[in-house]
């Protein structure tokens, strides 16, 4: 890391700082989301992050941008809201598996088929933390927790199958204790034009026993290092069901070039809603057909 | 027009998939405006696509109208099950268009007074521009027994259907002279009412045009919503504004048409949404959430009778109460409830500024009766409107910023991102004047205050409601929203008969204007309330703020909106 970058990493940095539990996999995931932004030439200001309620969802507090912490399961619409008003910010939002593949999902659904362009990084950790440790929709079958005390009956989300089905344009997956690695994605994902889901494998310290560091360590590999070809739907299909002991993926799974939803507006194309000049909206045309 | 009372109400009936609101609305209700007419039409129709009941009333005046009636002069029957359920509306001599070879109206079904117009619809539209054209048939029928030429309907014709080519236009204006000619020629001009042109200059629209026009002049350049009866067309006219920079975003669901209006709002684009009650129900938290973070959006109620789903297509007012509380713990929002297209305009223009201005979710309140239907008022006079985009910080110094500053107005100011200097964190938990999540007492403490501070003022700056008419009234007459014109009706039938009343309209809901409500009431000889549900939720409201009981209530929840008849009737009992 240059100099330079290393003062943008203290200019980014945040005054609040993390209340997380120690080895919590956010501390990482929040290095590698500042990391990747001192190294995009993005003013600061022209940032917006914005996260739902959850352990992560408290992130943007501690990066010093734009933020926006709303509500449990919400994130993507007021992304999408913010992104409509003014096309020019740089997007990002942040939330865990439950806020976006629970209580969101329905969110995610739609907004991954619009292809906005925006970036969301999703804190995955399999678990409910904040409500101290229930079964989240990323937990493995038979995992057992106060919610589920004989074990998960469901089959999990998968993240990344639905994120290239349902017609994300940028489908990665990182592992929090691989930052750099996971910046790399950060970065890519942030300067791809177009919806980009970043699901992070982050170990829970306090609350999954399973999913742990070594687990992840031990179960990952990285596609970059198999040749994986992200711009073959089929075979990014293929790595996104792979889910074995030892080999379980991470990396970019899918890449696609499209245009993107805001392309598609020509109220936009000149200039971003936020600037319009509305001191004065001539209506008078709309009022003849009253007429 | 020689009827004494100046008052012409004509009405079409028939099945849903009739094309009984474009004719009623679009050619006959439009025609009359072009006379000069001042017109007000309601229309009733079920949950359906095909099939069921549908009818529209239109009601002409040559003074200005408020709502309709129940009285029918004229009714176009387009099936037997519109006669036998209309006939008994029907004014003393009035008349009844209907189709005979369709139609069979046996001895008796008809009373003897009403004059029947036996008009083959089908047949004359058939040979003159088309089969489908047999309601424009009809309505030159109505010209003609009302002794009223067709050049105006000509040109509505030619403004509706030019895009549809010239076929179709000069197919709709054969059919409707034809329908004229059939009138002239077998039943004369004897009819009872003579459709005289008027000298009004207005324009016509319906409750939610006036909202939706004026969120564009008030600048709205972002609305999300899901569609939801009867606040859908609002959705469909801001859609049409895509040229003057409107984004309209039809959502997955109502919680993300709150929350994506929220987001545009937070980065200083006014934004609103819109929906029913059963919407609004998902929309509660990010009411809330536009509350806590001090976000300002615009979201559109329009009510209709639930709980639940209810009655899709009707109308009520029984989510007064609901608006008001709706979102966890306390939370102050401005709740606006406007009683004509006039009052929808201005106050929708009003909205916007207030959001922005306090900083503060604000609800403009409609149902289904106003959000439908159409009515003459006055051309809208937009000269004096501002735009108000209350305080933004200028030239905010990053190491000072305070997002949420505890100010003595608890009005802050506000950066939007892009801003150097302003960088904060909206939060939807509790936070500091930085922003920052905190859960201390004394801080709890300081921004709640700060947000109810803010609403304080507000209230000071709102009009309150205003006493209108004689200030002897023997009875003093309180509605809010959709009411006011057919308390205005209902005022005049008593008029009439020389009850002397005056009519207090409550537009701000919240902030309400306690001290001015409770002081006419205490100096009122007697009091009523009309509401559209069944627990008087104003009367309730002004009770818990006042102290203060209304006399009578009049309350209706069938889903139908008041007949100024009704309410006159049961004025007088009193």
């Amino acid at each position: 890391m240059s100099v330079m970058n290393r003062s943008r990493m203290d200019e980014l940095t945040g005054r609040e700082v993390p209340t997380w539990c120690p080895g919590c996999g956010d501390f990482n995931i929040l290095f590698g989301i500042k990391s990747a932004l001192a190294e995009l030439d993005i003013p600061r200001e022209d940032m917006v992050l914005v996260s739902g309620i959850g352990c992560g969802s408290k992130l943007p507090h501690f990066v010093n941008t734009y933020g926006f912490e709303g509500l449990h399961g919400r994130v993507l619409p007021v992304a999408t809201g913010i992104k409509l008003a003014n096309n020019k910010l740089t997007v990002i939002g942040v939330g865990g598996d439950g806020d976006a593949y629970g209580i969101g999902g329905n969110h995610f659904l739609h907004v991954i088929r619009r292809n906005l362009d925006i970036t969301y990084i999703v804190q995955n950790n399999a678990i409910y933390g904040l409500t101290k440790g229930q079964t989240s929709p990323t937990s493995m079958q038979g995992f057992k927790s106060p919610s589920t005390p004989s074990g998960v009956l469901e089959e999990p989300v998968n993240p990344i199958s639905m994120g290239i089905a349902g017609g994300a344009t940028y489908v990665a997956r990182g592992f929090a204790y691989d930052p750099i690695h996971l910046k790399k994605l950060i970065i890519d994902g942030i300067k791809h034009k177009g919806f980009s889901l970043i699901d992070v494998f982050q170990p829970c310290v306090t609350y999954n026993k399973i999913n742990t560091v070594d687990w992840y360590k031990e179960n990952t590999y990285k596609l970059e290092d198999k040749g994986h070809d992200p711009t073959d739907r089929v075979q990014a299909m293929k790595k996104a069901e792979e889910w074995a002991p030892k080999s379980v993926p991470i990396g970019l799974f899918y890449k696609e070039d499209k245009p993107t939803y805001e392309q598609g507006l020509p109220q936009m194309l000149d200039k971003p809603l936020v600037k319009h000049d509305i001191s004065n909206v001539d209506i008078s045309e709309v009022l003849e057909g009253f007429k | 027009m020689e009827k004494t009372n100046n008052d012409f109400s004509w009405k079409i009936a028939g099945a849903a998939g009739d094309g009984i609101l474009n004719a009623g609305l679009l050619m006959f209700a439009k025609t009359c405006v072009r006379k000069g007419l001042y017109v007000f039409t309601s229309a009733e129709y079920p949950s359906l696509i095909r099939g069921g009941h549908n009818h529209l009333d239109v009601r002409v005046r040559h003074d200005p109208v408020y709502a309709h009636t129940s009285n029918v002069d004229m009714l176009v029957a387009l099936n037997k099950e519109s006669v036998t359920k209309h006939q008994h509306k029907i004014t003393r001599e009035g008349a009844l268009i209907y189709d005979g070879s369709k139609i069979k109206l046996d001895h008796g079904d008809v009373r003897k007074d009403i004059k029947k117009y036996d008009i083959s619809l089908g047949d004359i539209a058939a040979k003159n521009g088309g089969k489908i054209m047999q309601n424009t048939v009809a309505i030159g029928a109505t010209f003609a027994i009302l002794d009223s030429e067709l050049d105006a309907l000509n040109e509505v014709i030619e403004s509706i259907f030019s895009r549809k080519g010239e076929q179709v236009v000069q197919g709709n204006i054969k059919a409707a002279r034809a329908g004229f000619d059939y009138v002239r020629e077998r039943y004369g001009n004897g009819f009872k009412i003579k459709l005289a042109d008027g000298k009004a200059e207005s324009i016509f629209l319906s409750g939610n045009e006036a909202i939706s026009v004026g969120a564009l002049k008030a600048g709205c350049r972002f609305f999300s919503a899901y569609p939801m009866t009867p606040a859908t067309s609002i959705m469909h006219n801001l859609a049409k504004y895509e040229k003057y920079g409107v984004v309209v975003k039809h959502t997955e669901d109502e919680i993300a048409a709150i929350n994506m209006a929220i987001g545009a709002g937070y980065t200083g684009v006014r934004s609103m949404t819109a929906t029913s009650g059963g919407g609004f129900c998902l929309m509660t938290e990010g009411f809330g959430l536009a509350g806590q973070t001090e976000t300002p959006i615009v979201v559109v109620e329009a009510q209709r009778p639930g709980p639940g789903t209810g009655m899709a297509t009707h109308t009520g007012q029984g989510d007064l109460r609901f608006v008001l509380h709706a979102s966890t713990d306390e939370s102050p929002r401005v709740v606006i409830a406007p009683g004509d297209a006039n009052e929808f305009f201005y106050k929708t223009i009003d909205a916007f500024n207030l959001a922005e201005k306090y900083q503060i979710p604000v609800l403009i309140l409609t149902d289904k009766y106003m959000a439908e239907s159409y009515m003459t008022v006055p051309e809208f006079d937009t000269s004096f409107v501002k735009i108000d985009r209350g305080l933004l910080a200028k030239d905010p110094k990053e190491s000072e910023f305070l997002r949420y500053k505890n100010t003595d107005s608890g009005v802050s100011p506000r950066s939007l991102p892009s801003q150097k200097g302003g960088m904060y964190v909206a939060s939807s938990y509790e936070h500091d004047q930085h922003g920052f999540e905190r859960e201390e007492e004394a801080n709890r403490i300081m921004m709640h205050d700060k947000r109810f501070r803010k609403f304080e003022n507000l209230k000071k700056e709102l009009p309150p409601p205003k006493l209108e008419g004689t200030e002897d009234a023997e009875i003093t007459i309180i509605s809010w929203g959709s009411t006011k014109g057919c308390v205005k009706e209902a005022q005049r039938l008593l008029e009439n008969d020389g009850i002397k009343t005056n009519h207090l309209h409550v537009v701000f809901i919240s902030p309400l204007h306690d001290k001015e409500i409770g002081e006419v009431i205490k100096k009122a000889k007697k009091t009523v309330i009309v509401e559209g549900n069944k627990t008087a939720q104003l009367a309730g409201l002004i009770k818990e703020h006042t102290g203060l009981d209304v006399d009578h209530k009049i309350l209706k929840y069938d889903g139908r909106p008041f007949f100024p008849e009704e309410i006159y009737e049961e004025i007088k009992k009193l």
